[in-house]
């Protein structure tokens, strides 16, 4: 057993970190520290400088532009990237629809598609949730039909992450009525801006537009455009969920955030002093402090096993960073909110227009505190992931 | 970066849980709390037999030089079969005093008794009112000629009753609550002057409140600086907190082996329990909880070879505020998933539970360390 990182690794995240320094657009970043919504523009540009340097698409295969990294270097990198903070790589293109492409689709669709995910030519969208299917995904109903050389498509999706600004779709339909529901599932791919697509923006209560509903009202799709073979999209989807691991846990994010509280406690003042002198302020966040390292533990315990072990089947310990992480993640937004105090409440009248500098920072706080109450419920709800822990770990 | 055993460590785990499979049952741990002092002699010698209780002493000392992850691999296999036998207090706080500071002949005298099981040690530490601060010292040690007397009353002294010789702190100069001044002493535990009273503790070992009375050692007594080992005996805590972070993670899993094996016995409305989800959630919260514990008690066992005093010490105090959390959660909801048969003293869990329990309050507790690593300025 060692904690320590090689001399090599040691100089990957001193290579990782000043390349940050050097190309993260400062904005960008203040935003992100800020917790405000970056413009498509904003996260494009950035995505376009990771993917010149070559890391872009940086645990894909190296033949598809992947850079051969072991796990190790893999959570440096998140880590870095998170913690700096940088915007992470679109994960419906990097982390989800092009595994897959690369995985079960054919020569021409890597072609395609894969140079244009890893530079973002095509913004990628997921079409999973439905009105009718959370949690239960496998009942998901939109259906697509097959007449001559088309899928025909109709349906509706929900929650469909910055769909506003998509050109593409990945859509598991159901192809087949008949089968047990998880045996019906296709995995089809196409354009935003087919004809009979309508996206409608759903306000969150953070007030910010990050979901959408999408409707499909007999959209023609090039029959091409499925991915595998039809009636195994379910296997794909799960493929896709458990392909994400260790970067679930955001552990990199709570850093940065636990280090914005402290900065901000050491400023903003309760009874004539800094709030971190506090000693139940300071010792709250000295717990969450505490339950972070122990997630971050857990998170390389799981990374030193795959680097050893090799990634094999999903590993139920991804249920633990998920539960975990988003727990932490809730609690830090619940700090910054207990720092700010009454100036939580003020909406962002200020805007992002510098005009105001004093109050600039507070505004965000509590919509990001509202905003993070998603993080329990995205990506297999916690109640899902102990579902998945009772039955793949301890056989219940 | 690396989680994983090495091959003679992989021997050491089996080795071990082989033992404890063979000889460590609960029929017969409730023979062996019956026996003098509350332990088995027998056992005590098998560990001895099997290098155990030489395993942290140097290859030079009669070891084995086994470093904090063999004593993690130990403490966790004794967790896991709740045993008895004075471990912590004989090799890993009174062999660690005599690792750290003492002089060779010291080592000559009190080493190859532990190594070969003839003798066991104890830590007469805590006081009345000095809870968990290590330096409120108010059991004195005056010089007398070359040697010292020593008076005071310590409490709760964990195989106070069958050690040979008791590790005493003391104070040498100040008042009660200096952080200098304190001396750290050898005392036979025949020694006159020395009285006991013994008596079981709720988690079933023993212990035992010690009065010293004009008790008289000579120079040789003395481990280290007699007026200042505040730092020796901080560490030498410290280790003792890390032992029981493991021996916590040991007692977590099979209390929640225990607990899945009866709820998914447990028959009720026809089912078994474990078929309810309300019951399948909590326990899988208690499996979130344990694997935390079991990261930080790695991060603790590591920790302990940081160089600087301060980052190891804060490292350690956080490991113990994450395990006093899981332990309380995971030994709780043992005891409320078996129901019924978890409140009697026939079930195994509730004595799992009660030495968990008993961990928190050692060494500091779960507030005591969060507000040490908050008064240190964090852990980001």
């Amino acid at each position: 057993m060692d904690l320590a990182f090689t001399k090599e690794e040691q100089a990957f995240r001193e290579e990782v970190r000043s390349f940050f320094r050097d190309n993260v657009p400062p904005d960008t970043r203040r935003k992100l520290v800020e917790g405000r919504h970056l413009t498509k523009d904003e996260m494009v540009t950035w995505w376009r400088i990771l993917n010149k340097k070559g890391w872009g698409v940086s645990h894909w295969p190296t033949q598809y532009g992947g850079t051969g990294w072991t796990s190790v270097q893999h959570y440096i990198f998140n880590e870095e990237l998170q913690s700096y903070p940088a915007p992470q790589p679109l994960a419906f293109g990097v982390s989800m629809v092009g595994p897959v492409i690369y995985t079960f689709g054919n020569e021409e669709q890597k072609k395609q598609y894969l140079p244009r995910i890893a530079n973002v030519d095509d913004w990628w969208c997921q079409g999973f949730s439905e009105p009718g299917s959370g949690s239960d995904l496998a009942s998901l109903k939109t259906k697509a039909e097959r007449r001559g050389d088309k899928w025909i498509i109709n349906g509706q999706k929900t929650w469909t992450t910055l769909a506003q600004h998509a050109d593409m779709i990945f859509c598991l339909c159901r192809t087949d009525n008949n089968a047990k529901k998880q045996m019906g599932i296709s995995f089809i791919v196409f354009s935003m801006k087919s004809k009979g697509v309508t996206v409608r923006p759903i306000q969150t209560i953070d007030g910010g537009v990050e979901v959408n509903e999408v409707f499909f009202d007999d959209v023609e799709v090039p029959i091409e455009n499925l991915i595998g073979e039809e009636n195994k999209g379910w296997d794909y989807a799960k493929f896709l969920l458990g392909n994400e691991r260790t970067g679930i846990a955001r552990v990199g994010v709570s850093k940065e955030r636990l280090r914005r509280i402290r900065d901000l406690a050491g400023k903003v003042e309760s009874g004539g002093k800094p709030i971190i002198q506090d000693a139940a302020f300071r010792e709250k966040l000295a717990a969450c402090e505490i339950e972070l390292k122990a997630l971050e533990l857990t998170q390389l315990r799981v990374v030193a096993d795959e680097g050893k072990h090799g990634k094999g089947k999903p590993n139920p310990a991804s249920s633990v960073l998920k539960i975990k992480g988003s727990e932490i993640q809730q609690t830090t937004t619940e700090l910054l909110m207990e720092v700010i105090g009454p100036f939580a409440a003020p909406y962002d009248v200020h805007g992002d227009d510098g005009s105001n500098e004093a109050m600039d920072w507070t505004a965000q706080i509590a919509p990001s505190y509202f905003n993070n109450r998603k993080v329990s419920i995205y990506g297999g709800s916690n109640e899902i992931q102990r579902n998945i822990i009772a039955k793949a770990v301890l056989g219940l | 970066m690396d989680f994983d055993l090495n091959e003679e460590q992989r021997l050491l785990k089996e080795s071990i849980d082989g033992l404890l499979t063979d000889s460590y049952d609960f029929e017969q741990r409730k023979k062996y709390m019956k026996e003098k002092g509350g332990w088995s002699k027998t056992v005590w010698l098998k560990l001895a037999e099997q290098g155990l209780l030489g395993l942290p002493f140097s290859e030079a000392d009669g070891g084995f030089g086994g470093g904090g992850v063999e004593t993690m691999i130990v403490m966790e296999a004794l967790g896991k079969a709740l045993v008895l036998e004075p471990y912590l207090a004989t090799v890993v706080i009174g062999g660690g005093f005599l690792r750290h500071a003492a002089t060779d002949a010291q080592k000559a005298a009190h080493v190859p008794g532990i190594i070969d099981g003839s003798k066991t040690l104890a830590f007469a530490q805590l006081e009345k009112n000095s809870r968990y601060d290590l330096f409120d010292v108010a059991t004195t040690a005056k010089k007398k000629g070359d040697g010292w007397i020593i008076d005071g009353e310590k409490f709760v002294v964990l195989n106070g009753e069958n050690a040979d010789t008791l590790v005493v702190t003391a104070r040498t100069k100040g008042d009660r609550r200096d952080k200098t001044g304190i001396g750290v002493f050898l005392v036979p535990a025949n020694a006159k002057g020395v009285t006991k009273k013994s008596y079981p503790t709720q988690d079933g070992l023993h212990a035992a409140d010690i009065t010293l009375t004009g008790v008289e050692v000579g120079p040789d007594a003395v481990i280290g600086n007699p007026d200042d080992s505040l730092a020796l005996i901080e560490r030498v805590v410290d280790e003792a907190r890390v032992a029981l972070c493991a021996e916590a993670v040991g007692l977590m899993d099979e209390s929640l082996k225990t607990t899945v094996e009866y709820i998914k016995t447990r028959k009720q409305f026809g089912v078994a329990i474990g078929s309810f989800q309300s019951l399948q959630h909590r326990a899988s919260d208690m499996f979130v909880a344990a694997e935390q514990a079991r990261s930080m008690s790695m991060f603790a066992t590591m920790a302990n070879d940081f160089e600087n005093a301060k980052e190891r010490s804060n490292a350690i105090a956080a490991a113990k505020v994450q395990i006093g959390k899981s332990l309380k959660f995971v030994g709780q909801q043992s005891i409320q998933l078996h129901g019924g048969i978890g409140m009697t003293m026939e079930a195994k869990i509730g004595h799992y539970f009660k030495r968990l329990t008993m961990i928190e309050n050692t060494f500091g507790d779960t507030d005591y360390h969060q507000r040490r690593v908050a008064d240190a300025g964090g852990l980001v």
